[in-house]
């Protein structure tokens, strides 16, 4: 066979599909490998939703509890912490919960909770993931009306978990899905799609 | 072939020359050793890239004796680092020559990276091996970043918190990226797993592959030398530089010098000051991993603050973490960005080297500040230098072209 005998556009043809045929084997390949790196079955399972009985809860307390191995916060709100959340409006962010991600829809209320008395949000700074400290004592003189501060880079959050203006997170707590299975049981991590 | 066959049933040539006929064993110790030229005026500044070898075979070898004793799991992995400290034979001195290695690691890489600065050694045509050195460099801050979980201590947790989070702020896949990079909704013993594994196997086979690559590429073009003049360029009849030695035996025995000096200061951190201070173990990280409380103070371990610095003086999360990514990239076009006609510093003029001034002390008062909470004055400053810093690289290319440059010489000079 000579240069000549060269059929140039058929040599061309099937360089070209030789090499996508390949790389459509190697991208179909790759699809364990990458499949393995989410959740494992076993994670998913040990996400399984909590219980936190609040019979023993007093009003002003805040109980930790881990779901999916994060740090969720249940506050029981006195009467005087709810009559302070409208109070702190003007200084927030993104009052009335418009950022969809950050909490189921039955949240999204004046209290960002299922029954005004008990707040349930993750214990994790949306800004970089930092547990923030509850620091409940009102303090007028420096415009602090009780909430969350991170001690990681001083972002401030409201007895909602509602993030202030001026602060590096960008939103507010996350409200993890929630249901109450009686009036003194939560279940977290499963709703019913309502609440 | 055919010297083989002509060869067959001859005695003669020994071994070497059976391995030659085989394998190119001379020609290659020749090609990069013995007859490798470099200039003769190399100065102090030479030696980090040596230096950084020796740090990478020593954490090689440390790695490997850790690995023996060491337990990738949330529950065993911060008791088995106390283990390898109390009851492993010598297992303090293995564990303590790696840790101060990383360190180390980044002082040798930090003052090498500076020597290119100093002298051009990143411009043409060696821009290949800068940017290849610059893939090290990730790659090192990467294996870095993954070791450091591995002790399982509150610095280890929540350090990789922070920094994981870091890719949430990328819009529509971030969150989806962090529970890949974790393998769980939280850093757990599954994300510590699968650390260990980049730690142990992934990182360090691409970074002694890189390592490799970057040598072969610098002996392609020839060392750059503090002149900043092509030896190349004045050959004597047999076509050597006249400029240069042989890699071996003279800059090898002035190296093994500062190798001898270098190990001694090595040795005694390990020995006397470990921690440094809580700069190379940060005191945090002596409490095992606790999820349910932050410490007081974040910071990352020393080599990191800078960049983190500029992370923490931005007040957004999306654009924190687009100037971190910008500040750790832009070294990256440094051949490109300068536009000088000179490559040392020597025959640069005064705005060159009051850009670079400037950029040094830059660098080291950010790397203080990311060690200091962030409020009040520290994140005014943190912004003003943060500004400094990307003014030095972003007009470089009107600054260093019109700089006024002085003559370089054509043969090297011996000044101090």
């Amino acid at each position: 066979m000579t240069e000549d005998d060269l059929d140039r556009n058929r040599r061309h043809f099937l360089t070209i599909a030789t090499a996508v045929t390949g790389a459509a084997g190697v991208g179909l390949a790759a699809i364990p490998f990458l499949s393995s790196l989410k959740p494992s079955a076993r994670a998913q399972a040990l996400g399984a939703p909590v219980e936190v009985p609040l019979a023993s809860m007093q009003p002003g307390e805040l109980v930790r509890v881990l779901w999916r191995g994060r740090l969720v916060f249940v506050l029981r709100r006195t009467e005087e912490m709810l009559a302070r959340l409208p109070q702190v409006v003007d200084d927030l962010r993104d009052p009335n919960s418009e950022v969809a991600d950050q909490q189921p829809e039955y949240t999204v209320n004046d209290t960002r909770s299922v029954k005004p008395e008990y707040l349930v949000v993750e214990g994790s700074c949306t800004h970089l993931g930092c547990a923030p400290l509850e620091d409940f004592e009102v303090r007028p003189a420096e415009g602090w009306e009780g909430g969350f501060f991170c001690p990681c880079h001083g972002s401030k959050f409201d007895l909602a978990g509602r993030v202030y203006k001026g602060v590096p997170a960008p939103t507010n707590l996350r409200v993890p899905p929630h249901r109450f299975v009686r009036d003194d049981l939560i279940l977290i991590g499963q709703d019913t799609g309502a609440a | 072939m055919a010297r083989i066959e002509a060869e067959v049933g001859k005695p003669q040539g020994g071994l070497v020359k059976w391995i030659d006929d085989r394998f190119p064993m001379t020609a290659t110790l020749k090609y990069h050793i013995t007859e490798y030229y470099a200039s003769k005026n190399l100065n102090l500044w030479y030696v980090f890239g040596v230096l950084a070898f020796v740090v990478l075979a020593i954490q090689l070898l440390t790695g490997i004796f850790l690995t023996m004793n060491y337990k990738p799991s949330a529950t065993e992995a911060f008791a088995s680092v106390e283990y390898i400290m109390r009851d492993v034979e010598w297992g303090w001195l293995i564990r303590y020559m790696h840790s101060t290695g990383a360190s180390f690691f980044f002082i040798v890489v930090y003052l090498h990276m500076y020597r290119a600065m100093l002298y051009g050694s990143y411009k043409k045509p060696r821009e290949l091996i800068w940017l290849i050195g610059m893939l090290i460099f990730f790659v090192l801050m990467a294996e870095a970043f993954a070791g450091y979980l591995l002790p399982w201590g509150q610095m280890s947790y929540w350090g990789a918190q922070v920094i994981i989070s870091l890719f949430g702020a990328i819009p529509w896949v971030g969150e989806a990226l962090v529970e890949i990079i974790r393998g769980d909704y939280s850093i757990s013993d599954i994300t510590l797993n699968r650390f260990f594994a980049l730690h142990v196997i992934l990182l360090p086979l691409v970074l002694v592959g890189l390592v490799f690559v970057h040598i072969v590429a610098l002996h392609e073009v020839g060392s750059n030398n503090p002149d900043g003049i092509e030896i190349k360029k004045n050959k004597d009849a047999s076509g050597k530089p006249l400029d240069g030695i042989t890699f071996h035996p003279y800059h090898t025995s002035k190296d093994l010098v500062v190798i001898i000096v270098f190990l001694m200061i090595f040795s005694a951190v390990v020995f006397f000051a470990p921690e440094m201070g809580g700069y190379f173990l940060e005191h945090a990280n002596f409490e095992p991993a606790n999820v349910t409380a932050t410490p007081e103070h974040i910071a990352p371990v020393w080599y990191f603050t800078p960049f983190y610095a500029i992370l923490r003086a931005v007040p957004d999360k999306l654009w924190g973490f687009i100037l971190f990514g910008l500040s750790v990239i832009l070294p990256v076009f440094l051949p490109w960005l300068d536009r000088s006609r000179v490559k040392s510093i020597r025959y640069r003029g005064w705005i060159y080297k009051g850009a670079l001034g400037t950029f040094t002390v830059t660098f080291l008062v950010l790397g203080w500040l990311g060690t200091q909470p962030a409020e009040g004055l520290y994140v005014l400053m943190a912004r003003v230098f943060s500004v400094l810093y990307f003014a030095f690289f972003l007009l470089m290319p009107y600054y260093t072209a019109i700089d006024k440059t002085k003559p370089v010489p054509d043969r090297v000079t011996y000044h101090a």
